[in-house]
């Protein structure tokens, strides 16, 4: 950990020296986030970008490691009153940082009170409302946006003669074609995401109560009915048949598989899209993240993955200002678009959508328009998103164990009891930490 | 009379060092002076974050440091009526153990081996320190490569013997790999220091015990290894605290920072729920813990072990 840390602050003291020199008059802000590889170099071609843009802020983007350890890094350098102007926070952060009553200026209020013009009917409906608080206003600002998604090789499909599944009923009369054409029909890649908290919302099921966290901490219970057990009871029976691969809990592990052609239907991010081109030499496509068919209301819209990002406070007015305007820059529809193209994440705003739509983007390549398509599906009651503290550890207790499930040391049963106990007390003690 | 098969008798030879000379400093002030470096280090470095780990641990706070709630033994309670610690626990209880036992016998054996060796010593003696310079990460990189599910090369080999290996996958499979990659990188300390003992082991009493026993095992355990005792506790000391602490980089690796349905060992749990998980007061109530078992550790081997070993 130590060497890494080191080797990105010697990195990130380098770009420092680089840029100072070039503005003096500017006004100097910094970014903090967990792009790394392919991602960070659209981040730095951004602020490149930016900076040229204008001259009276020069924005710094340091690369901090992975979304934990850009959260933790933020959270030191906030204790010690030496915090980054923006920072990157992923979705299972985001109960953290926006809990913490005055670590951050709701970016909402912040682009008012610069006099930049917000509307958040502007955002697409999906990503509208996960960083917000309870009364809508938005406090982060929705950055890379992403959706689990079924990435289908084509070969398997027509080897075997069947179509991709829209929901899993289907899935479960394709999968023995597919084993006997010689391919591990399923594999995912992120329990946690594309299991539970996604299944929740392509079914509109309730997650947590408190209407999913969102109205307060104290309180706020876990929610698993019968759907969600179910369906672990199914997967658990298509491991056992060799109709679902699991490989852990590294997301690198499970796509592996299939970018080495054995695996034909995979469960990934929307944001994988541009490193599984460049990766597999088999024609590929996507389409959304199946349901079942007999849970009444299912097909609803996805939460989004990804992070946002927040501006922190304690910082200068004028350093705000070119926070303001660096949102402002970088939610304009072209950068969005060279976002969305770049790295496959999901456009933010509508406008974006509709330039990535007129440029022809989707019919070059339709695979990049599923994700944004099914943010854009019909929302539900419980589709809006989550809010719940202590969540990386929440995490980590379903990876735990939903493995054991499939390892055969616990049933259904048990680990979602265990799931439940051992998070609703996760729950109530980060409650303890905020509301007092 | 030296006896070196002395029947059901063990001899003990202590070789007795001069009495020491008695130094002392004309004024009281120097000695304070020279340690103050010291002193100041374990202050900043130890007493200081302990103290700091004590208090939090009695409270729930906001990462950031906006509320803070005392909640007394609230934490301590949580943490060890949790299912899962108490797991953690005994992992780290069966890995500490299987890690110091295991590094400490492979390094004794080669090393009694390689002090017999007469031609190219040096270069044998080399290939197996050079694994002490390879930095914790690293060990587990190369152990993660070797048994990587997809490529690895050693999950490929068990896989002829229809062992169906899956680091990250299964428990005990993820176990294994963590315990060779931590024995694996801790031989060659060992190694060092056994070989160095066996090196100082005067020649004379060598020679007597082997006109006295023509047993080598025998000779071994009577005269060699009470010989090697202070050297052996000494590292006995070292790697299970190697085992408890120095292992997180392995383990680190080898878990891709996602535990998982994997094991863990307590000190890597204090990380994932303070540093990972931001829940400050929970994870210094185990840091506690951890002080706490350190504590008793190193009253139990000094008052217990130290009085059987013999200094020469």
């Amino acid at each position: 950990m130590a060497y890494r840390k080191t080797v990105a602050s010697l990195v990130a003291a380098a770009a420092l020296m680089g840029t100072s020199a070039a503005s003096y008059a500017a006004t100097d802000i910094t970014w903090w986030h967990a792009m790394g590889g392919k991602l960070g170099e659209v981040v730095n071609q951004i602020s490149t970008d930016y900076n040229a843009s204008q001259d009276a802020c020069s924005l710094t983007p340091v690369y901090k490691g992975g979304y934990e350890d850009t959260l933790t890094a933020g959270i030191a350098a906030f204790r010690a009153g030496e915090q980054p102007n923006i920072i990157q926070v992923f979705d299972a952060g985001a109960a953290t940082i926006i809990g913490a009553k005055g670590a951050v200026e709701p970016v909402e209020d912040l682009l008012k009170a610069n006099g930049v013009p917000f509307d958040i009917e502007d955002y697409i409906a999906g990503v509208r409302y996960f960083y917000a608080d309870s009364d809508g206003k938005m406090i982060g600002m929705p950055f890379n946006s992403s959706a689990p998604i079924l990435y289908i090789n084509d070969d398997a499909m027509k080897k075997a003669g069947v179509e991709a599944p829209k929901t899993y009923e289907e899935f479960e009369a394709i999968a023995p074609k597919l084993k006997e054409a010689g391919y591990i029909p399923l594999v995912q890649s992120h329990l946690p995401w594309e299991f539970v908290e996604n299944f929740k919302s392509r079914h509109d099921l309730q997650f947590a109560t408190n209407n999913n966290g969102y109205d307060g901490a104290t309180g706020t219970e876990l929610v698993f009915g019968e759907p969600i057990k179910n369906h672990f009871t199914a997967a658990k029976k298509w491991l056992d048949e060799g109709l679902f691969g699991y490989y852990g809990t590294g997301w690198g592990d499970n796509q592996q598989p299939f970018n080495e052609g054995k695996v034909a239907l995979w469960i990934g991010s929307s944001g994988s899209f541009g490193g599984i081109a460049d990766t597999v030499d088999f024609p590929f496509s996507a389409t959304f993240l199946p349901y079942w068919d007999a849970v009444e209301g299912a097909n609803t819209a996805s939460f989004i993955g990804g992070a946002a990002l927040f501006a922190m406070s304690g910082k200068s007015d004028e350093e705000n200002k070119c926070a303001a305007s660096f949102f402002e820059y970088l939610t304009s529809p072209e950068v969005q678009y060279m976002w969305h193209r770049e790295t496959g994440y999901v456009p933010v705003t509508e406008a974006a959508y509709e330039l990535a739509k007129k440029d022809g983007h989707y019919e070059r390549t339709p695979a990049a328009e599923v994700g944004i398509q099914q943010l854009s599906l019909p929302a539900g009651e419980w589709t809006k998103g989550y809010r719940m503290g202590f969540y990386v550890q929440i995490r980590d207790v379903m990876n735990r164990e939903l493995g054991k499930v499939f390892s055969g040391e616990t049933s259904v049963e048990d680990a979602f009891a265990t799931i439940k106990a051992d998070g609703d007390k996760l729950l109530s003690r980060f409650a303890k930490t905020i509301d007092n | 009379m030296w006896r070196a098969c002395p029947g059901n008798r063990k001899a003990r030879y202590v070789v007795r060092g001069e009495a020491m000379k008695k130094v002392q400093f004309n004024t009281p002030a120097i000695p304070y002076l020279l340690l103050f470096p010291q002193i100041a280090i374990v202050a900043v470095f130890f007493l200081w974050p302990a103290a700091e780990a004590v208090r939090s641990s009695f409270y729930l706070e906001d990462p950031f440091g906006f509320g803070s709630t005392f909640v007394g033994f609230d934490n301590f309670i949580d943490t060890v009526t949790s299912t899962n610690y108490a797991r953690v626990a005994r992992f780290t209880g069966v890995f500490t153990f299987l890690v110091t036992v295991l590094s400490l016998g492979a390094a004794l054996l080669l090393a009694v081996k390689a002090d017999k060796v007469l031609r190219g010593a040096s270069s044998y003696k080399t290939l197996l320190m050079w694994v002490y310079a390879v930095a914790p990460p690293v060990a587990g990189l190369i152990g993660i490569l070797l048994f990587d599910q997809h490529v690895g090369p050693i999950v490929k080999f068990v896989a002829m013997f229809g062992w169906h290996m899956q680091i990250g996958v299964d428990y005990y499979d993820t176990a294994f790999a963590m315990i060779i990659a931590s024995v694996w990188k801790q031989i060659p300390v060992n190694f060092i220091f056994f070989l160095s003992g066996l090196q100082g082991i005067s020649k004379s009493v060598q020679e007597a015990a082997s006109i006295d026993c023509r047993s080598g095992f025998r000779r071994f355990w009577t005269v060699t290894f009470p010989l090697l005792a202070p050297t052996g506790f000494f590292l006995l000391i070292i790697n299970i605290t190697y085992a408890l602490f120095d292992t997180f980089g392995i383990i680190d690796v080898v878990l891709k920072t996602e535990p998982g349905n994997n094991p863990v060992t307590l000190v890597y749990k204090v990380y994932l729920d303070g540093f990972r998980g931001n829940d400050l007061g929970g994870s210094s109530a185990q840091s506690v813990l951890l002080m706490l078992v350190v504590f008793i550790l190193t009253i139990i081997q000094f008052r217990l072990i130290e009085r059987r070993v013999h200094y020469t």
